[in-house]
């Protein structure tokens, strides 16, 4: 990491970071890929989500399909944990609850590879500022 | 339109909080560098003070106001403190947005530290919060090395740097004095304001003491306008209030509602309703300091002054929903028993008050309580709420308080008719077999912990009641529905 010297810095840092995970998420875009995230507060963690990204992250590796898992904090769905939020490039974020390893590879499976429709989503219920 | 909007969880389950680049890339920063490079101190606080953002740990002062007044006091040191010693039952929400979102805490104690003068800012944590801590310390690692944090920060020449102290877990801490003093090294114990910390605080210097959500509020104030923040909410309760919903509720887990939502959008909408499709009895905010609304407060808009006059409290935010099987005599009880616990010992009302009122509970829930009693309840709860020292005692009969106002009917059944109806104060129920129903298969007897249960092999059985301690083993075990609650 390098020492922001001013505010400019700070903004074309920002600008750069934007560009980087707008890139991410843009369907045609070289730079899209598949995002996992996979809620790790203690409210997640104590509800098993540390396997369950583990399991992400070398499942996916290994059955070849680029994505970027990351952790995130808590998104408020406690009587739901483990959840994971996966959003496919082009598409909304989709948010599955209860996930355990068996749901994980369902969801590597079906909704990933095959883009099917299956249960275990969380409705998303609100905006954020 | 969504019920709810998240403006303090807005990069919770967003951003991965290990990283500040994710922060960054979400605006994070950029009220920092505007504030440092654009405004002046006034001017913040002129901003903050006309979006209308109240304390978000339970009292409800305005932040602006507070600001300005520990910036007015001259001094050569002051000091920034938040305050994430989180310790209501049921409720986690600076807990989430610490290991969510900890950048924007950091930001808004520095803006905090630019506009009252402060250059050094703490965080009073409980050590019960591992994961919390060890994210605040990444992130502040990060932060210092990219020159937001520390000395010069983005090259203008301001000084800011926090620390992190540990609180041991003392309910009492939370008080913003008793605070002070166990960060100082001395007893958890509050003492009389004024001098307020802002005047007189942590070393006697000024101190400006903020909640967790107080300060993640902050920075999006800045960025997107007081008029903004100020068009979510009521008129006097601005802005928007994270609730940790818990309890008898179908999706327990953290809301974030405008200000003015009522409990029946909260509840029922956003919760999912009542678990196993039960009738909604009560629902308690506030924590051990709050009071129990019920269903004529369903519809009532949610914020400070309306709880308030409901006789419960905001509080930090916990909403602990009960249904028909929750006795509302054993609650207070039960909260009543946390502030025994927790009273510092400092003030007599609070120490031996709260201690009385206990005493009183448990008779009542034991069916020995008297009409007497329920009138020393109410008096003694009011002096205690008159006359203690500290938030904790003047809020501690609460529960007590509100429940004899919404549930009088309750009180009167178990002291009069010595009768608890939602089954759960054991002194006044009575296991007892059906004999039409008994095919005398012994079951019941041979699982009696205290052997209360007696009677021959194929005859009805027969429970002693001076034996029986009411584990409902008997009940649990019976294949014939034989065995009833009276």
């Amino acid at each position: 990491m390098t020492k922001l010297g001013s505010t400019k810095s700070l903004t074309e840092l920002r600008e750069k970071l934007k560009a980087k995970n707008a890139a991410l998420s843009q369907k045609d875009n070289p730079l899209s890929t598949i995002q996992v995230k996979v809620t790790m507060a203690t409210c997640g963690i104590a509800s098993g989500s540390r396997p369950v990204y583990d399991y992400m992250k070398e499942e996916l590796s290994k059955r070849n399909i680029p994505a970027k898992v990351s952790q995130v904090g808590c998104m408020g769905f406690c009587y739901a944990e483990p959840t994971i939020e996966i959003t496919m490039p082009g598409k909304k974020p989709v948010m599955f609850g209860f996930v355990n390893m068996k749901k994980a590879d369902e969801i590597i499976e079906r909704f990933i590879r095959k883009g099917e429709e299956i249960e275990g989503v969380i409705p998303m219920n609100y905006e954020t500022a | 339109m969504a019920k709810q909007i998240r403006i303090a969880l807005r990069n919770c389950g967003v951003i991965d909080p290990e990283r500040i680049e994710d922060y960054i890339a979400r605006d994070g920063y950029m009220a920092l560098a505007t504030v440092l490079t654009e405004l002046t101190p006034e001017a913040v606080i002129e901003i903050l003070k006309k979006s209308g953002l109240r304390g978000r740990g339970g009292g409800g002062f305005p932040a602006g106001l507070k600001w300005e007044i520990t910036r007015k006091v001259q001094a050569d040191q002051k000091y920034v403190v938040c305050n994430a010693d989180e310790g209501d039952p049921g409720a986690f929400m600076d807990r989430s947005i610490l290991e969510g979102d900890p950048h924007s805490v950091l930001e808004a104690m520095t803006i905090n530290g630019y506009c009252t003068g402060a250059s050094k800012g703490l965080i009073y944590i409980r050590a019960e919060y591992p994961l919390a801590v060890e994210r605040l310390k990444t992130a502040m690692a990060q932060s210092r090395e990219m020159g937001l944090l520390g000395e010069n920060i983005l090259g203008t020449g301001f000084n800011f740097d926090i620390d992190i102290r540990y609180g041991a877990g003392a309910f009492v801490c939370g008080e913003e004095t008793a605070l002070i003093h166990s960060m100082e090294g001395l007893r958890g114990e509050p003492t009389v304001k004024p001098p307020f910390p802002s005047v007189e605080g942590y070393l006697k210097k000024p101190t400006n003491v903020n909640n967790v959500e107080t300060f993640a509020n902050v920075p999006v104030i800045l960025n997107k306008g007081w008029e903004w923040f100020a068009s979510i909410g009521t008129e006097r309760s601005k802005g928007t209030k994270v609730f940790a919903l818990a309890g008898k509720i179908n999706n327990v887990g953290l809301v974030e509602v405008p200000m003015g939502t009522t409990l029946r959008e909260v509840i029922f909408e956003i919760g999912g309703g009542i678990q196993h499709g039960r009738e909604f009895k009560a629902a308690q905010t506030g924590g051990p300091s709050g009071g129990c609304l019920t269903k004529k407060h369903l519809d009532t808009p949610i914020d400070y002054d309306n709880l308030i006059a409901a006789g419960s409290m905001m509080g930090s935010g916990g909403l602990i929903v009960m249904d028909e099987d929750d006795c509302m005599v054993a609650i207070a009880k039960f909260y009543l028993e946390f502030t025994v616990e927790e009273s510092c010992g400092k003030c007599s009302p609070c120490r031996i008050g709260n201690k009385r009122l206990h005493e009183i509970l448990g008779k009542i829930t034991q069916g020995n309580g008297t009409m007497e009693d329920i009138d020393k309840l109410r008096n003694l709860g009011t002096v205690i709420k008159d006359t203690s020292l500290c938030g904790l005692g003047q809020s501690s009969p609460n529960p007590v308080l509100s429940t004899l106002d919404n549930f009088y009917d309750e009180y009167m059944e178990h002291v009069k008719d010595k009768k608890c109806r939602s089954k759960v104060c054991k002194s006044l129920m009575q296991y007892l077999i059906i004999a039409d129903k008994c095919i005398g298969c012994t079951l019941c007897a041979r699982n009696c912990p205290v052997n209360a249960i007696s009677g021959e092999r194929k005859q009805a059985h027969f429970i002693d009641q001076e034996k029986c301690i009411k584990c409902g083993a008997c009940m649990e075990k019976c294949k014939f529905n034989a065995i009833i609650i009276n």
